[in-house]
């Protein structure tokens, strides 16, 4: 992956990520859509993290491919 | 009468002798109580796992429940070091049976120990418990909702994880699978074949699957949860571990959940 990730007040490369169904661990929800953006640096926590319900999940990959369509048309 | 309780993080000596940390929630009486060893689900080694740790030593049994994930991400708090693991495709089997066996040496040469132990398991942790009871020597073991005992893990899944059936063949205790009718990771079809297959090899076991739940049903903290299964799973816990891990007479164990 190529980017950046902001954790703990702190812009860091993001070198990988792991998306996956599963449980999540901080949301109210049997299962959510998990994103964990692992970053390379010093900065604490190591890994930018995301639970999201399906729904949400699937609102934001759309969001995300209307963004780059719009953006490769400009 | 319930004796008082003390919870603490300590270290334990785990797979190759490395230091890991544990929870231990124990009586203060000088016992001597069963042990159980906990073993926490893939979300990590965190709040909800150590209050069972706590229930089981409200009960008069020392319980120790270590951090299967320290080694992915060393100090970091149990869901950063749950996501690292699961980067890493999961808890490999020989690190978890080693890290499983130092905590039932651990167990053990407590002086406040009987010396009988069990695993019990949730999730991942379950199928780790039915394995526990294949390959170490616990004298009993409770599988919650453990998948992937029987069947691969599906295509694209972030975990590494074999089916485990072949080794039931050594299994030498007895074993409680506790699951829920609903789940799909085990599946009724799934649960059906372990079963089976128990009973195929002659090795003591009793399984319950309850209706109108699916997985993580013990779980109180997510809607995955219901009441009337974890309150009957419960005392099917206590009645598992009074008949094996307690000797005749011995009125230690509690009916309350």
């Amino acid at each position: 992956m190529r980017g950046s990730g902001k954790a703990a007040g702190r812009w860091e490369p993001v070198v990988s990520a792991s998306v996956y169904l599963d449980h999540p661990y901080a949301t109210a929800l049997d299962h959510t859509l998990n994103v964990d953006l692992f970053i390379d640096g010093d900065a604490r926590p190591r890994h930018i993290a995301l639970e999201l319900s399906l729904e949400s999940a699937r609102e934001l990959v759309d969001a995300m491919s209307r963004a780059l369509a719009q953006g490769e048309r400009a | 009468m319930l004796d008082p309780l003390l919870a603490e993080t300590v270290t334990i000596r785990g797979h190759g002798g490395d230091p890991i940390p544990a929870y231990l929630a124990r009586p203060l009486g000088p016992g001597p109580y069963p042990g159980v060893v906990v073993i926490h689900h893939m979300p990590g080694w965190d709040a909800g796992t150590w209050e069972i740790a706590r229930r089981f030593a409200a009960h008069g049994y020392i319980c120790i429940c270590p951090n299967l994930h320290h080694r992915d991400l060393p100090g970091a708090a149990p869901d950063d070091a749950a996501a690292a693991a699961r980067a890493n495709g999961g808890v490999p089997d020989e690190r978890f049976l080693g890290d499983c066996q130092g905590a039932i040496r651990s167990l053990r040469g407590m002086p406040s120990c009987s010396g009988l132990v069990a695993t019990i398991g949730y999730c991942s942790g379950g199928r780790q418990s039915f394995l526990a009871a294949c390959e170490l020597d616990p004298d009993a073991a409770v599988v919650c909702y453990g998948a992937f005992i029987a069947v691969k893990p599906p295509a694209g899944s972030t975990t590494n994880v074999v089916p485990v059936i072949a080794r039931a063949i050594d299994i030498a205790c007895p074993v409680l699978g506790l699951f829920g009718a609903e789940d799909t990771h085990p599946s009724p079809d799934e649960v059906a074949e372990i079963d089976a297959e128990l009973t195929r090899l002659g090795k003591q076991h009793e399984f319950h699957t309850y209706d109108n739940a699916g997985h993580a049903f013990f779980a109180t903290d997510r809607p995955a949860y219901r009441p009337d299964a974890a309150a009957d799973g419960w005392r099917r816990v206590w009645a598992f571990f009074a008949d094996t891990l307690h000797s005749a007479g011995d009125v230690r164990s509690s009916s309350a959940v």
